[in-house]
């Protein structure tokens, strides 16, 4: 089997609808189990009380976020190098899920700031760099909105998307550039984790579970935008006819 | 090679000096939004000291974005740009002479009107100082990511708020060094170190940004 394959759009179509309810169900049943053991079976925080377990949504989505900003910047650069057309189409449909975990990580960030420092919103490092992906995604999808050609907006979004990746890193490196009040990260992969065993299989279980659901969401989209971009060939119009 | 560059540079030079009401525009923007900050949060010296080097900066990065949006427009219009990409010579060089051009253009004056808005600021003549070698390592980066604006952006409808909204995020760190370093010099801590990741920044940037600007400007003309 080939792998190239599936760079064809009609055949990733046919494969992205296999794959989509695994993801789906995936995501559905790990997000459950992710939550009952944040929920029953994670110990209370001695220093923070219950309101710490508001970090078992907010770590996955501030993970999501930049990890899919990465991915996003590697569609396009696989895209501007080889010209696959498949490509810009997975970048055009991961952007709307990293722009919503961005803003979750913001939310549940001013929920958590809130009895923690006690205000909604403080301008630390990493708050601030949030905001900031928050805005790059937000431009990435404006400039997509404002160009009409297909071929121009892929290649314009995927260059935005590639100099903004220059500031990822710069993102995740603010917590050493800026003295702030943000406590440093919990997850250290070098150092055992200073937190109890429980919440972080937790966090990691609703890290996997939004790493299923945004597979679902992307391939769910990336589809549509086949059919569209496709709509003049012969089985996307085979498809079309079985459906109606 | 540079001989092609200076040719861009000369050119655009030449055009900004037969239309000198372009540039002056900038720097009376920038005069004006350092000028209302005083007027919102009230005239006590000591607070306009402490918001000053914020201010000043976020003046000029907005100085730089007003005029941004025509550093390939006009060329686009009258359809000279194309036969600039079309020559012989890359198109790195030309988007590279271009920057210089807008920043000889804009940034300069920038530079040369910042000390009078410093002293409206009530600012230390050290930390003037220091807001000049900020602003003279920070705004070739404003002029250098602006080219990648204005190429992405060339010839689409709202292209100019559209500009502002995809580079402002990518102002950011030269925002905070340049700010920053004046900010270190009156607090005591020292400008060095920002001045050096300011410089740092200004190197990346002019190493990164003439190659993603050129291909953005091949992809809009395309």
């Amino acid at each position: 089997m080939n792998l190239y394959t599936y760079a064809s759009p009609a055949n990733f179509y046919r494969l992205a609808g296999k794959l989509i309810p695994w993801f789906a169900w995936g995501a559905g049943i790990l997000t459950v189990w992710g939550l009952y053991i944040s929920f029953f079976m994670a110990p209370t925080d001695f220093q923070q009380g219950e309101a710490y377990r508001i970090i078992f949504i907010h770590v996955p989505a501030a993970w999501m976020s930049m990890f899919i900003y990465m991915v996003m910047a590697f569609w396009g650069a696989i895209g501007l190098a080889f010209n696959t057309r498949l490509s810009f189409m997975m970048a055009r449909a991961l952007a709307p899920t990293g722009a919503m975990f961005t803003f979750v990580a913001l939310w549940t960030g001013a929920l958590w700031g809130k009895p923690m420092w006690g205000a909604w919103w403080v301008w630390d490092a990493r708050l601030t760099s949030e905001l900031i992906l928050l805005f790059l995604y937000i431009g990435i999808i404006a400039l997509w909105a404002a160009i009409d050609d297909i071929r121009r907006g892929d290649r314009a979004g995927s260059l935005l998307t590639l100099i903004g990746a220059i500031n990822v890193p710069i993102i995740y490196f603010s917590v050493k550039w800026w003295n702030t009040l943000h406590q440093g990260s919990t997850i250290n992969l070098m150092k055992a984790p200073s937190m109890a065993k429980i919440m972080l299989l937790g966090m990691l279980v609703l890290a996997i579970a939004a790493w299923f659901y945004t597979i679902a969401v992307a391939l769910v989209r990336v589809r549509r935008v086949i059919l569209e971009r496709e709509r003049q060939t012969e089985w996307v119009k085979a498809i079309l006819e079985k459906e109606n | 090679m540079h001989r092609f560059v200076l040719a861009v540079l000369r050119r655009d030079l030449t055009l900004a000096t037969r239309r000198r009401g372009d540039w002056l525009i900038a720097q009376f923007f920038f005069v004006m939004v350092a000028s209302l900050f005083p007027l919102g949060v009230g005239p006590e010296p000591a607070m306009l000291a402490r918001i000053g080097p914020g201010v000043l900066w976020v003046a000029a990065t907005l100085a730089s974005l007003l005029s941004l949006s025509r550093l390939f427009a006009d060329d686009h219009r009258d359809g000279s740009l194309e036969h600039m990409v079309l020559s012989p010579e890359p198109t790195v060089l030309l988007v590279l002479g271009k920057s210089l051009a807008h920043w000889l253009i804009y940034g300069i004056p920038l530079l040369l009107v910042a000390p009078v808005l410093g002293i409206q600021f009530n600012l230390s003549w050290e930390a003037i100082w220091v807001l000049e070698l900020s602003l003279l390592l920070g705004t070739p980066i404003l002029s250098l990511l602006g080219g990648v604006g204005a190429a992405l952006t060339l010839g689409l409808r709202g292209g100019g708020v559209l500009l502002t909204l995809l580079i402002l995020p990518l102002y950011v760190p030269a925002l905070i060094f340049g700010a920053g370093a004046v900010d270190g010099v009156m607090a005591g801590t020292g400008a060095e170190a920002h001045l050096s990741l300011l410089g740092a920044f200004f190197v990346l940037s002019l190493m990164i940004a003439p190659w993603i600007a050129s291909a953005a400007l091949r992809v809009s003309l395309e």
